[in-house]
């Protein structure tokens, strides 16, 4: 029972970060119905920006609490801001010229357009692993269980509690602005007609940036809290990060908000079960099983409706 | 009333290498009821489109106030003040009905909302009831009721419709008629009408135009249309 307790914590924290990148996939998914495979290389970015901030501004567990706080929302903002730009220009150089082509042709630019984030990172940092120092250090322990078999302590790390409390923070913010903002309004009138969002006075191209620039922002954010929690990066994270958030959003429903967070706890869930119970070796392949087996069984996801309309 | 609002002079629009409109001139004015009849794909709903940029005019200018709009783009001519509702109705089903209300009103950034979605509640009580249900779940009637509102919330100079008939019950089309005519009534809207309900659109409206393959072939007040028996023959007889 504590096993399983300290696996769901370590699961959540997990399938936060998930859940996180798989927002930005489903948007742009909803918005364009086209896959962004950058998405995972945008994630990359924010968390080798965030690197390289915390090493600018020599940020160590050593630091003060107060400090530590400070230095980390700066880096946030600076990372946002600097994924926010590379997606923003991934959408206009490499799909909007496509739109209106054949479908494949935006989705093999998207594939184009990792590589070149990918190999831009390798070249201009260096392919290297990039360690860090833990800087959010210390836990709580929750639960205490001595038997024949040893002790046994569930613990929740502070990094862990940043992570989980931050996710819920922002899907919260995020779900506002879609539900109860005109910008948000904007968002979904495209997402179900953009030729009369437009005929209303929206101004599509627009709102098509700012998606991938939100979509940006909860990657950048994703990838400082991934970097910090393992404390390492390098140019590759997003490979693996980002497909793994693919099949969290189309086991939500793809273009479903809500489906992404759900899809991405329970991958996050899934993947770290496998891992304790069963072989780490093969929790990759778990969790991409569960990408076939949706797309077989249960094409539309967990919250993913076909709606019917009247015509 | 004689001030032309909107006008199209040899306006051609294609679909890849079909042309759907041949050279079509236009007018409509301030303050009338302008309505545009023929059969179906005749270019009717083109015209709408083309109208807002979508598709774009090939050749021929179209001129809303005086200033040219053939090249703007879709948005920012319903910021001018024109709005429509279109074929086929395209309310947004997985938004609620106030929501695509709210949609209406973005030209005019929500800032006489409650006013206005008072109106349109006062104009179709039926809305109202209905304002927190999916609009994808209302009626057909209900949703053609929808899609005006959401137009008029607009605050428009110039409201085009398109087909608000289409599909409905003969009493409900009456009272989205009689809607109409209330607001240009009343309120001096200037209205653009396509409609194959002929026989309604004729007696509504101030002046008519007929369309037949992307051309107008007749022009005149709607009494005068409805008078001629070419017309009677081809839209009215066995109608209504």
């Amino acid at each position: 029972m504590e096993y399983f307790l300290q696996q769901l914590i370590n699961g959540l924290t997990l399938g936060s970060i998930y859940g996180l990148i798989a927002i930005g996939y489903t948007m742009v998914y909803g918005i364009i119905g086209m896959i962004n495979f950058a998405h995972g290389d945008v994630f990359m970015i924010g968390s080798v920006v965030s690197f390289i901030l915390v090493l600018s501004l020599g940020l160590t567990g050593g630091s003060g609490p107060f400090l530590i706080i400070l230095s980390l929302a700066l880096v946030v903002v600076i990372a946002m801001l600097i994924a926010s730009v590379y997606n923003w220009t991934i959408e206009r150089v490499a799909y909007k010229p496509l739109r209106g082509s054949f479908r494949l042709a935006p989705l093999i630019s998207a594939i184009g357009m990792s590589i070149v984030l990918q190999e831009f990172v390798r070249i201009a940092q260096e392919g290297r692993p990039k360690p860090i120092q833990a800087i959010v250090t210390g836990k709580y322990e929750l639960l205490e269980r001595v038997n024949d078999q040893g002790q046994f302590i569930v613990t929740i790390s502070n990094m862990q509690i940043l992570i989980i409390v931050c996710t819920v923070a922002l899907m919260a913010a995020f779900t506002t602005i879609i539900n109860r903002t005109s910008l948000g309004r904007a968002q979904r009138a495209c997402e179900q007609d953009q030729k009369m969002a437009s005929l209303l006075g929206i101004d599509v191209d627009r709102t098509i940036s700012i998606t991938f620039i939100m979509g940006a922002c909860l990657a950048a954010f994703a990838g400082l809290m991934f970097f910090m929690y393992y404390n390492v990066t390098d140019f590759f994270v997003g490979f693996l990060a980002g497909i793994k958030a693919f099949t969290a959003a189309v086991l939500g429903g793809i273009g479903s908000i809500p489906g992404a967070m759900l899809g991405g706890m329970v991958i996050g869930l899934v993947e770290v079960f496998w891992s304790a119970y069963f072989s780490v070796e093969y929790k990759d392949v778990a969790a991409f099983t569960i990408l076939a087996m949706v797309l077989i069984f249960m094409p539309q996801g967990l919250l993913g409706k076909p709606e019917v309309e009247k015509v | 009333m004689s001030e032309a609002l909107l006008t199209g002079r040899g306006v051609e629009t294609f679909y890849g290498k079909i042309q759907a409109l041949r050279g079509i001139d236009f007018d409509v004015r301030k303050g009338e009821i302008a309505t545009l009849i023929g059969s179906n794909g005749a270019g009717k709903s083109t015209l709408m489109m083309t109208i807002f940029g979508t598709p774009r005019a090939r050749s021929g200018t179209i001129t809303f106030e005086g200033k040219d709009i053939t090249k703007l783009p879709s948005h920012q001519i319903a910021r001018l003040g024109i709005a429509q509702s279109p074929e086929g109705r395209r309310i947004f089903p997985r938004m609620t009905v106030l929501e695509n209300l709210q949609m209406g009103a973005t030209v005019n950034d929500m800032a006489f909302f409650e006013e206005d979605v008072a109106k349109i509640y006062k104009l179709f009580p039926i809305l109202e009831k209905r304002h927190t249900q999916r609009a994808g779940t209302l009626s057909g009637g209900e949703q053609q009721m929808l899609a005006i509102g959401r137009a008029l919330m607009a605050r428009p100079k110039l409201l085009l419709l398109d087909e608000p008939s289409l599909g409905l019950a003969p009493i409900i089309v009456r009272s989205i008629f009689s809607a109409i005519k209330e607001l240009n009534e009343k309120e001096g809207l200037t209205v653009f009408l396509v409609e194959q309900n002929a026989f309604h659109a004729l007696k509504l409206a101030h002046r008519a135009y007929v369309m037949v393959n992307g051309k107008i072939t007749m022009t005149g007040t709607g009494k005068e249309l409805l008078a001629r028996p070419e017309v009677r023959a081809a839209y009215l007889e066995g109608g209504h």
